[in-house]
């Protein structure tokens, strides 16, 4: 127990300055999305005509309350919950459809690599958020739909690192040894090259976190992504777009959440980065 | 390009029955039978499929659900405010970027360096609803004006939409001169006695450029992407604007057409930076 505390601490002083602040907002911000909801006496939806637009500090209100009278704070910690769920859940989805896609275009080689390459031109070659729109036309919008969408957002760089990252490990020799021993190959792939190669997919899983962040507040920014009753940090600042002049706070505070998680998981992913794979150099 | 459209071929068809959309809710069927008719969907699918693609081929996208005209036509309505923004928000960007990264790479560790590395991160984290709002705030409380739909007030907009690009610009080109000022023909140069100045402007900057095409040609994309939420926050009457709407109301045709038009300016561009590159690296061509 000592001992792993001293490892801790050998790491923590390693740590840049800008990294440990990174963390400990994240940190903040996981407190608040989850334990949020304790501080505030009322319920995110409940409105109350009495109390519109009420400026932050007022008493009761700490945040301030929007045009129906809604405790802005209450409104955060679930806009909080949702987008930081839709980001993890969304960035998992496009991890695992790319990596795994990655994985068998490498495997297979033959037609099935052709497909796969060629699906990731095409996807390349479009702005998410125009294929994201494009398929919100098409259906209705739901829920697991937006997650989905989110999803495919950036599936297409796991897949091409993948399959890089699993053509070089195919050559290696114990590969070579574990297929003269008779393994099949999903018993390889999956469970002596993958977590060989896993680390590339884990930054890349960083630094496009704050990317699926930035997607989700966009499209709800939009009024296309999260639907009320539920709410994101990007609905709550859309709904707040017409007052900008008269009640700031309703754009101010979610907007900053999003500005400064954004950046901090990007300087954390920034860091793993550069920590783990030293042959890039502190150029970039 | 063909896949692309195929792809919305596919995506269209399957989504459900277009007559029933656009008929009202409450049609009787022989409605919708005639609607079905008149948009050709009693046909067998390969039919439909290359009906579908000789339409595309001849000119013809179709009609807005909503006004009844040629998709065509609207678009090219809203384009040059479109091209108005994009190409100012570009050239701002670039212009803006390049400088600074190379400004920051010939001062490497200095505390400028550090501030344009700051500021690439913070673009890159800034999104550009909540840059663009803050635009408008600083507008409206410090010019005590309201800057949005006006053609002549593009500055705004475009700063928002060039945040971005300018950030990954400046970035890039910093590591991309880092690279090339450590190169042995820089240390040739140098040996031979070639003036500071004449080194980088004709032995580092032509050299370290050349990345940058592939930005451009990347950042094509991000303009794009970048001006559907930019035009929607300053209400500027872009072909953004216009698909944001579209997908809200749910017009298909329209829709449809747009995303292939963007589908086919993105291939476009990035034919034409592979032959730019064929053209300004002799290297390539010779492989």
């Amino acid at each position: 127990m000592l001992r792993a505390l001293k490892i801790l601490k050998i790491f923590y002083l390693q740590f840049p300055l800008s990294v440990k602040l990174a963390a400990l907002f994240v940190f903040l911000f996981l407190l608040f999305a989850l334990f949020g909801q304790l501080i505030t006496n009322y319920g995110f939806r409940e409105t109350s005509l009495f109390d519109r637009l009420k400026p932050p500090g007022s008493s009761d209100y700490f945040l301030g309350t929007d045009s129906r009278g809604r405790d802005l704070l209450a409104r955060l910690v679930v806009g909080s919950q949702i987008t930081v769920i839709v980001a993890v859940v969304g960035t998992l989805i496009g991890a695992i459809l790319g990596s795994l896609l990655g994985i068998l275009a490498a495997a297979t080689r033959g037609k099935t690599e052709t497909v796969i390459v060629a699906a990731i031109d095409v996807q390349a070659s479009l702005p998410i958020i125009v294929v994201a729109l494009f398929l919100l036309a098409m259906f209705d919008n739901s829920f697991v739909l937006f997650l989905l969408l989110v999803g495919l957002n950036g599936w297409e760089i796991y897949a091409r690192l993948m399959r890089g990252a699993t053509l070089s490990a195919k050559e290696q020799g114990y590969v070579l040894a574990v297929r003269a021993l008779g393994a099949s190959p999903f018993r390889i792939y999956l469970i002596h090259i993958l977590p060989n190669i896993f680390s590339i997919a884990l930054v890349q899983f960083t630094i496009n976190l704050p990317i699926t962040i930035l997607l989700e507040t966009a499209l709800s920014f939009l009024g296309l992504g999260v639907q009320p009753p539920l709410t994101s940090l990007g609905q709550i600042m859309s709904e707040g777009r017409d007052r900008l002049l008269t009640a700031w706070w309703l754009t101010l505070f979610p907007g900053a959440i999003i500005f400064f998680l954004a950046l901090s998981i990007s300087i954390i992913g920034d860091w793993l980065r550069d920590f783990l794979d030293p042959s890039i150099g502190k150029n970039l | 390009m063909l896949i692309a459209v195929s792809l919305v071929f596919i995506f269209i068809r399957f989504s459900g029955d277009p007559a029933a959309a656009l008929a009202p809710p409450d049609a009787s069927q022989e409605v919708i039978d005639q609607y079905t008719e008149m948009l050709g969907l009693d046909k067998p699918l390969w039919l439909q499929y290359t009906n579908y693609l000789k339409g595309l081929i001849q000119g013809e996208f179709g009609y807005s659900l909503h006004t009844g005209r040629a998709v065509e036509d609207i678009f090219l309505e809203r384009l040059p405010f479109t091209l108005n923004l994009g190409i100012t928000a570009f050239f701002i960007s670039l212009f803006c970027g390049v400088p600074l990264g190379f400004y920051a790479a010939l001062n490497r560790g200095s505390n400028l360096d550090r501030v344009v590395m700051g500021f690439s991160v913070f673009a890159f984290a800034m999104p550009n609803f909540l840059f663009g709002l803050l635009m408008i705030l600083i507008a409206a409380l410090w010019f005590n004006a309201y800057l949005g739909g006006e053609a002549a007030n593009v500055l705004f907009p475009a700063m928002t939409l060039g945040l971005a690009s300018m950030g990954s610009f400046a970035r890039f080109s910093r590591s991309s001169l880092l690279e090339v000022i450590n190169a042995p023909y820089m240390y040739a140069a140098e040996a031979r006695g070639i003036l500071f100045h004449r080194r980088m402007l004709f032995h580092a900057l032509p050299n370290a450029a050349i990345p940058l095409v592939t930005l451009i040609g990347l950042s094509l994309g991000g303009l794009i992407a970048g001006s559907v939420v930019t035009e929607q926050v300053f209400a500027w009457p872009g072909v953004g604007q216009l698909l944001v709407r579209s997908v809200a109301t749910r017009d298909l045709a329209m829709v449809q057409f747009i995303v292939l038009s963007v589908s086919f300016t993105m291939v476009t561009a990035n034919l034409l930076v592979d032959l730019l590159y064929l053209f300004i690296d002799p290297r390539i061509r010779v492989d």
